[in-house]
């Protein structure tokens, strides 16, 4: 055996608490080791190159490197290893920065610790094994969860790289909530103008299937090759026959179906098309409001339907897609009222949140465009918006930043004077977060040109008097409490995470934060990926964010999805379990606690015994520490190559 | 119907002298609620304002000697109508419980020493946890037409939430929810929690003039004809100080300013010369005049309906 170790100083990163020189000192006394040196950035090209000439002069077989975790560079060192011709699971890497120097300031404490991890990684470097991946054919086709703008980007960049593109979409319609704003910050753009043809280029598009009013049910499978199962759930309208003419929803006699799509700021009919520009544009029943599933008699709907579409009898569909890669897109969800008791909790009509106002203020909206207190149709003079209405509060669990509310708070300041000149409007806020481009400069606009008041300070209290809404808040620039009599409140409500979204994470095996946002697989560098591979992140789901940014990672996240599928193999990890079929007793408590469900049943010759599937297998090892047996080795982590390292730390 | 209830009742300074109808209305409501109310032997001050605000120490070793003699009573439960001393108790045996040393500190100051053991509740929250609305309506004889209250639960009797453990801390309603059962009339009142200016009266009038204004502006607004208090200060700025309130914001206030435990009582058929009603400065003499004694069937059925809401 012939082992050489590279310990490094990583700068002053490990050097600086660590003698790496008498780590090195003390590694060459080991058994097995012919080589030991400590050197400046290993990580470096001549440090790799150094690895790469050591190799061969002194004949190494096998590899150690003392540096970061191997998160950060394991790949690095097993590309090295394997262009000096060794097998790359020859290599070894201890964790001796995040591990050791980077969390204690005791050097002789953190040296010693240093020459233990370097022991134990020899040891079990010793007993490594040449390991060979093998490859598997991938599914050329991409399912993107949501079409918000980040899910539709995502969708049509996917698409035009030529990959067949499956979408779902849980509400009726696509466009997420950039199709409930009016206008968009900084431009004044219209919202829908600008989302509308990306929202027609995705149904009309050749290789994209829109599943639309429908939800992912089950994910089973790997990177490359996922079976998804999708709830088409029911409409009791039969989309191949609706032609979208909206008769249905003017006779319905159910007046007072809750609007999903105008987030409740006026009632819609229990059969509805959710807005004019939906797509697809076809209606769909709400039984929670349909008199013929309430009072179990109406009909009307079926009977005024020209093509026939309606079913009252239809039920939930589930259909099933295999594809290779998955983006979530399923956008953010928002702050409930009710958790904003100070502020009354949705008890005034006359407060509502910010979203309600775009849609009083959109000329599709309920009020077509007029600005109207919701309590007696009357127009606001005084307006207050509040732009931290939850958000920055860790007392009711949001302690972040909701990201855009600074933005389209002023956006709104700035449309509700062009809406109402006579309006006077205050934003009471905490800091002014604009730092995007053109950002600060649009909320000086609301300010300067537009004349909004700008109040430093929160809000401690909302009540009735009269017809008015008083807002009482302090001003922490004046020093002083200030009360404003309202007409209209408008609460920048906290974004949170999408509804039911811990439960889609749990089907796709990714992570959340406390939050409830999806957890990219590193804050900086791997923004879109998670830590299942073959799985994207892209737009608010991953945390608040605006259109921009929206977009921006929608199609970061098709050009992961489009350079993995770009391959027609991928190599899967050989660092899998293994079944010894001779000591197996067919107990199978492996394929239970599989988190994979990597382990089927097999018959050896009469024998019931357990089998790894290889390619879905992913490496966790839980079913080794479940065998009762031993049967179950997990490769580059068998129970031999663990217990070496635990002796060579055992022995002082 | 459960067994007999007692309490040690802790009383406090206040139910002695300004707040004395408030004392004997909650008595006379205890008596026909079937709860005994017994008085802890020897009591003294609770440490709230004036101690605390010179020692904590001191003040924790005046509320933990009171928590001590209940718990040499027997009693787990304390009840207090006022919601400082409840503050001051409960504050004391919260740092005392989670606080090994500033515990042993404490007790190195007392006779006896307290071992944590005792909750101590608002008499409003026993009304409304241990007998609850049922019980509550049971007794009622009489109505008040005409009376719209605006139940004001002040500022600490439910707060800091993670202290008071009872009721909302925004939007209470367990006040609102007992004077319905027995047949009030309550308006939705939007400054339930809001401040009425508490101790400034002494120090710095105008503050009290100025937060308890509000308080009886938006009583009136919200269409008030009586305000509901839990708690002695509160009844004293906003009755006592009327006049001055008046005279300060150039208002005319006349509204009057009733313990829940006084309205209560009047449902129950006691005299307002019982309950010390005769003793507030805003008369509600005419506003209560309007007593009439309730059918027992209407009883039922108002009792019945008023669950359902």
């Amino acid at each position: 055996m012939r082992v050489g170790v590279f310990i490094c100083h990583c700068g002053n990163n490990i050097a600086g608490t660590i003698d790496v020189a008498r780590v090195a000192e003390e590694t060459r006394k080991l058994p097995g080791v012919v080589y030991a040196t400590n050197y400046m950035y290993t990580c470096s090209e001549p440090g790799q190159a150094e690895i790469k000439q050591t190799i061969a002069r002194e004949g190494l077989n096998r590899v150690v490197v003392a540096a970061c975790s191997p998160r950060m560079h394991e790949v690095t060192f097993r590309r090295t290893v394997e262009k000096a011709g060794l097998n790359r699971y020859l290599f070894e890497m201890a964790n001796i920065r995040e591990h050791v120097s980077w969390i204690g300031e005791d050097r002789e404490a953190n040296t010693q610790k240093a020459i233990e991890a370097v022991r134990m990684a020899v040891a079990k470097a010793i007993r490594n094994r040449p390991l060979v991946s093998s490859s598997f054919a991938v599914n050329k086709k991409v399912l993107v969860i949501g079409a918000g703008v980040a899910g539709m980007q995502a969708a049509l960049d996917c698409a035009e790289g030529g990959l067949e593109t499956i979408v779902v979409e849980k509400s009726p319609s696509v466009g997420g909530m950039m199709a409930r704003l009016d206008k968009t910050f900084p431009t004044i753009d219209c919202s829908i103008c600008i989302l509308g043809p990306k929202m027609v280029d995705l149904v009309q598009h050749e290789r994209i299937r829109l599943h639309a009013y429908a939800e992912v049910e089950d994910v089973k499978g790997y990177v490359g090759n996922y079976q998804v199962k999708i709830r088409k759930k029911t409409t009791y309208v039969d989309w191949t026959k609706c032609t979208g003419c909206g008769v249905c929803m003017e006779k319905c006699p159910g007046k007072n179906a809750y609007d999903h799509f105008n987030c409740g700021v006026s009632p819609t009919r229990a059969i509805n098309i959710p807005f004019p520009q939906a797509i697809p544009k076809k209606a769909r029943i709400d039984p929670q409001f349909c008199r013929q599933f309430t009072k179990g008699k109406c009909g009307v709907c079926a009977k005024v339907c020209p093509t026939k579409a309606i079913n009252y009898e239809m039920e939930d569909e589930i259909v099933s897609e295999d594809v290779g890669a998955i983006v979530v897109a399923t956008g953010y969800g928002l702050l409930d009222l009710e958790r904003l008791p100070e502020y009354g909790a949705g008890r005034y009509p006359d407060v509502i949140t910010g979203i309600q106002y775009e849609r009083l203020l959109n000329a599709s909206g309920p009020t077509a465009g007029h600005i109207v207190r919701p309590s007696d149709g009357t127009e606001p003079k005084t307006l207050v918006f509040v732009s931290c209405a939850g958000s920055r509060d860790k007392s009711i669990g949001v302690p972040y930043c909701s990201n855009f509310c600074c933005m389209y708070i002023a956006k709104q300041a700035i449309l509700t004077k062009d809406h109402l000149p006579d309006s006077q409007s205050y934003v009471f806020y905490m800091d002014i977060r604009a730092p995007g481009k053109g950002y600060d400069e649009f909320t000086r606009r609301a300010q300067e040109e537009y004349g909004a008041r700008y109040i430093r300070g929160r809000v401690s209290r909302i009540y009735p008097k009269g017809k008015k809404m008083v807002v009482k808040g302090a001003d922490t620039l004046l020093g002083t409490q200030v009360e404003i009599e309202a007409d209209l409140v408008v609460l920048a409500t906290a974004a949170t995470a999408a509804p039911g979204a811990s439960m889609l994470a749990e089907k796709l095996h990714i992570s959340y934060d406390t939050n409830g946002f999806y957890v990219e697989s590193h804050p900086k560098l791997r923004p879109v990926e998670t830590n299942t591979a073959g799985v994207y992140l892209a737009g608010a789901a991953q945390g608040p964010k605006d259109i921009p940014a929206s977009v921006s990672q929608g199609s970061a996240a098709a050009a992961k999805v489009l350079s993995l599928l770009s391959r027609d193999a991928l190599e899967s990890d050989p660092a899998i379990a293994h079944v010894n079929a001779a000591a197996c007793v067919g107990c199978l408590k492996c394929l239970k606690t599989c988190p994979f469900q990597a382990i089927k049943e097999e018959d050896l010759r009469g024998k019931k015994v357990a089998a790894v599937i290889e390619t879905v297998c992913a490496g966790c090892g839980v079913c080794t520490s479940t065998c009762p047996c031993g049967a179950i080795q997990l490769e580059h982590f068998t129970d031999n190559q663990i217990l070496a390292e635990v002796n060579a730390l055992c022995r002082m | 119907m459960a067994d007999k209830r007692s309490y040690p009742y802790y009383e406090g300074c206040s139910l002695e002298g300004t707040a004395a109808s408030y004392d004997s209305s909650l008595r006379l409501v205890m008596k026909s609620l079937g709860a005994a109310l017994e008085e802890p032997p020897d009591w003294s001050c609770c440490g709230s304002t004036p101690a605390h605000a010179v020692d904590h120490l001191l003040a924790a070793a005046l509320a933990a000697r009171n928590l001590a003699i209940v718990e040499g009573m027997g009693s787990t439960t304390l009840v207090t109508p006022c919601p400082s001393c409840l503050s001051a108790l409960k504050k004391a045996h919260g740092r005392m419980a989670r606080n090994g040393a500033f515990k042993e500190e404490v007790n190195g100051l007392l006779d006896v020493p307290y071992r944590c053991t005792v909750a101590a509740k608002s008499a409003l929250q026993v009304i409304y946890e241990d007998m609850g609305l049922e019980e509550v309506a049971r007794p009622v004889t009489t109505a008040i037409p005409g009376l719209r209250v605006a139940p004001y639960y002040g500022c600490i009797l439910n707060r800091p939430p993670a202290l008071a453990c009872f009721d909302d801390p925004e939007n209470p309603v367990s006040m609102d929810l007992i004077l319905k059962a027995v047949g009030v009339e309550v308006v939705d009142f939007a400054f339930k929690v809001e401040c009425c200016g508490a101790a400034f009266g002494v120090p710095k009038g105008e503050i009290v003039h100025r937060l308890s204004a509000k308080v009886l502006d938006l009583a009136l607004d919200a269409g008030a004809n009586c305000i509901a208090v839990a708690c002695p200060l509160c009844q004293q700025n906003l009755d006592l100080r009327q006049g001055q309130v008046n005279a300060a914001m150039g208002t005319s206030f006349n509204i009057p300013v009733l313990y829940f435990s006084q309205i209560m009582g009047l449902t129950y058929g006691y005299s307002p010369e019982q309950l010390g009603i005769d003793k507030h400065i805003v008369s509600a003499g005419a506003l209560i005049s309007t007593r009439e004694p309730v059918e027992k069937a209407a009883r039922a059925m108002g009792a019945g309906q008023k669950e359902a809401v």
